[in-house]
């Protein structure tokens, strides 16, 4: 990448409506490269024509370098002019920028994969690349809290997923609606009993901060160590690329440090106010 | 100091700012403007400050009349180098909308060779230091880096400190030790004004062959080394650095922050001045018609609001946690970040804090605060 700062563009091949509030967008890489390897993990600065730029996780599977896919939850004014986008639309994408999570090194272990609300589509580039490497992990423990039942992201996959015996998904809710029978609260509660051997597990967590720190203090308790432990943290972005200081946190660059760090890492700060 | 130096008579100071004009580099100097000294372009050497000092300490900033001529008898500028840089407001790109689609072009900015006239030690360490930030890493700033490609550095030795300096507690001055093409001491006796010379690159070797000068005396050198000597002695700051970041981390919880948060007024100000304070925001434009945007980047601030934001709200709401981040990342995560302090002891931010706020004494109080260790709650 020559200027880190000039976006390459994007066409919009495909726009998928998941809930009410959130979609995804599958791109074609720019003529320049044809392909866009990054990942899982990783995120990219997406422009909307003279909007503005904002980070967004790759949310599609590594292994499909042929296309980019992100899912984007509307919440203010960027994302939802994103919103507007529709096929054969273009953006703006600067990156693959930021850590991964450690699909290789969780290889051998059992994998417990916690995500409140949107972060769900951040980790599903993990779920993708261990399912595409099943026998080379041990139990696969999927947690996923969301608002309400209609908040539920990529319902489609999730009945294949849950359908296959080699995975366990637990579903949670915060609000019920007179049709769930499901579980009800917040997701961190599903960790106690959560079916994974702790001496031998490495735990992806990724959602608003609160929950992050409840979920790897709930798996703390369960006797992981803090280095087997991973969240994705989220601070505002101008740049990506370490320059604009906005991503700080204590002493690290979400953008360039992160944004998946060993929960070792961020345990002295993530407890302090307002960092 | 080098041994080997030479000596530039005053009258022909006008003849370096020539020779660097020759070669095409704009000069950029200290001068007088509206009760200040400040860093602009200058042509010959009455536009430097001749005569004039500065009087400087917490939230007071004043020029006053020397008892000699010389062109560097001030200390400090407001203004920093940094600007030239890092510019406070530079376009990024531009983009093009057609057919539904959209083009970007890169910002072609004509970027002027500068030749920075009067670059204090500090300074230089400043520069040093917005290097590692944007040409170190695993990305390079392309606008920093065509801008500190095309500079030509006269560094000036302080010849008197300010009552806000405390470069020797940094250690990045008051002696220019690098990071410089030619360096200059100004000494004045009874009967002379003249410049010791020290030559920091081939570049500067060639410009000042370009001047009538000559071999220094030893006594030449001494008079120049004794000056520097003199204003080391004159810090009217000092701080402590060892342990500096360990406290800074362990005491994130101290009630010191609450009350000097009672006099911050989140102005930011202490940001603008800092010769090292890098952070930046973004800004998105459209013309009218819509077929133009472009975005640019101008330099921000840690106290406001707005930086931290992510959707629902300020991560640092509170003024505390803003000055807190900023003095923090300063002294102590700057050094985690780039393996050197993100101070450089210009005592700027001390002078130009409209309420006094002083970063060495809240360092002071924090290293001799006497409750046991803030624990993460
Ligand atoms: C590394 C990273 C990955 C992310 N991945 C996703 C994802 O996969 N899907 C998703 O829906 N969201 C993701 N987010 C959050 C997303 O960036 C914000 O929701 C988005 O910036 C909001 O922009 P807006 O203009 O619509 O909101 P507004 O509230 O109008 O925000 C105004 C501006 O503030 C900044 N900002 C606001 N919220 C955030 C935020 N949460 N993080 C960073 N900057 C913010 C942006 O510059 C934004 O343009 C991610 C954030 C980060 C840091
Ligand atoms: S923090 Fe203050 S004293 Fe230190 S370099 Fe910045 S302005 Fe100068
Ligand atoms: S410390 Fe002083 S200069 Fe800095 S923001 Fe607060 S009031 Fe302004
Ligand atoms: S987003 Fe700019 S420094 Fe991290």
């Amino acid at each position: 990448m020559l200027d880190p700062m000039l976006p390459e563009i994007f066409q919009i091949t495909r726009v998928v409506k998941e809930t009410y509030d959130t979609f995804t967008l599958e791109m074609r890489p720019s003529a320049q490269r044809h392909t866009f390897p990054f990942e899982a993990g990783q995120f990219n600065m997406l422009y909307v024509y003279g909007v503005g730029e904002i980070p967004i996780s790759i949310s599609g599977d590594p292994g499909h370098t042929e296309r980019l896919t992100h899912t984007t939850r509307t919440v203010g004014t960027v994302t939802k002019a994103m919103q507007a986008l529709r096929a054969g639309d273009t953006l703006g994408v600067r990156g693959p920028f930021g850590t991964a999570w450690p699909v290789d090194t969780a290889r051998t272990h059992d994998v417990v994969l916690v995500a409140g609300g949107i972060g769900l589509a951040p980790l599903r580039p993990a779920l993708y690349q261990i399912l595409n490497r099943r026998d080379e992990y041990g139990k696969i423990v999927l947690l996923y809290g969301t608002r309400s039942p209609e908040d539920i992201l990529f319902r489609k996959e999730l009945e294949q997923w849950r359908a296959r015996f080699d995975l366990e998904i637990h579903v949670t809710v915060d609000y019920a609606g007179d049709v769930w029978h499901g579980n009800v609260g917040v997701v961190t509660r599903l960790i106690p009993k959560a079916p994974f051997d702790p001496a031998h597990t490495v735990a992806m967590i990724c959602g608003p901060e609160v929950m992050m720190r409840f979920a790897a203090a709930e798996l703390l308790k369960r006797g992981l160590s803090a280095d087997c432990i991973y969240v994705s943290m989220e601070r505002n972005m101008k740049c990506a690329v370490g320059f604009c200081g906005h991503c700080q946190f204590g002493p690290v660059f979400v953008c360039r440090d992160g944004p998946v760090f060993p929960f070792a890492r961020v345990q002295p700060w993530i407890n302090r106010w307002e960092i | 100091m080098d041994e080997h130096a030479f000596v530039l008579e005053r009258q022909h100071f006008r003849h370096l700012l020539a020779a660097l004009q020759e070669r095409g580099y704009q000069t950029i100097g200290p001068t007088v403007r509206e009760g200040a000294i400040v860093y602009d372009v200058i042509e010959s050497d009455t536009d430097l400050p001749v005569g004039w000092g500065d009087i400087q300490d917490e939230g007071s900033y004043q020029l006053m009349q020397r008892a000699e001529a010389a062109l560097f008898g001030y200390t400090l500028s407001p203004q920093s180098w940094k600007r030239f840089l890092h510019p406070p407001d530079v376009r990024l790109w531009q983009a093009h909308r057609t057919d539904g689609t959209f083009s970007i072009t890169p910002a072609a900015d004509e970027i002027p060779r500068c030749a920075f006239i009067g670059v204090r030690a500090c300074e230089l360490h400043a520069i040093a230091i917005l290097d590692r930030v944007f040409l170190d890493g695993a990305f390079v700033d392309p606008i920093y880096q065509r801008r500190r490609a095309h500079t030509f550095i006269v560094a000036v030795n302080c010849g008197q400190a300010s009552g806000t300096c405390f470069c020797a507690s940094m250690q990045t001055g008051p002696a220019v030790d690098s990071g410089f093409d030619l360096a200059l001491t100004e000494v004045i006796d009874a009967e002379r004004h003249y410049f010791v010379v020290n030559v920091g690159t081939e570049g500067g070797a060639e410009v000042l062959n370009a001047l009538p000068h000559r071999e220094a005396s030893a006594e030449e050198i001494a008079a120049a080394a004794q000056i520097v000597a003199a204003t080391a002695e004159q810090m009217g700051r000092s701080l402590e650095t060892a342990n500096l970041k360990a406290t800074l981390y362990n005491r994130s919880e101290d009630p010191l922050w609450d009350e000097v948060a009672e006099r911050c007024l989140t102005c930011g100000n202490c940001t603008l001045v800092c010769p090292t304070c890098f952070c930046t925001t973004v800004t998105d434009v459209t013309d009218l018609s819509g077929a133009v945007a472009e975005r640019r980047r101008q330099w921000d601030s840690c106290f406001t609001m707005e930086f931290s934001y992510i959707h629902g709200g300020s991560v640092r709401y509170t003024p505390k946690a803003r000055y807190r981040q900023w003095m923090t990342h300063k002294l102590a995560s700057w050094i985690d970040q780039f393996g050197v302090s993100g101070c450089v002891g210009c005592g700027r931010c001390i002078t130009w804090c409209p309420v006094g706020i002083d970063i060495t004494d809240m360092a002071r109080r924090l290293q001799t605060a006497d409750q046991p260790l803030g624990e993460a709650r």
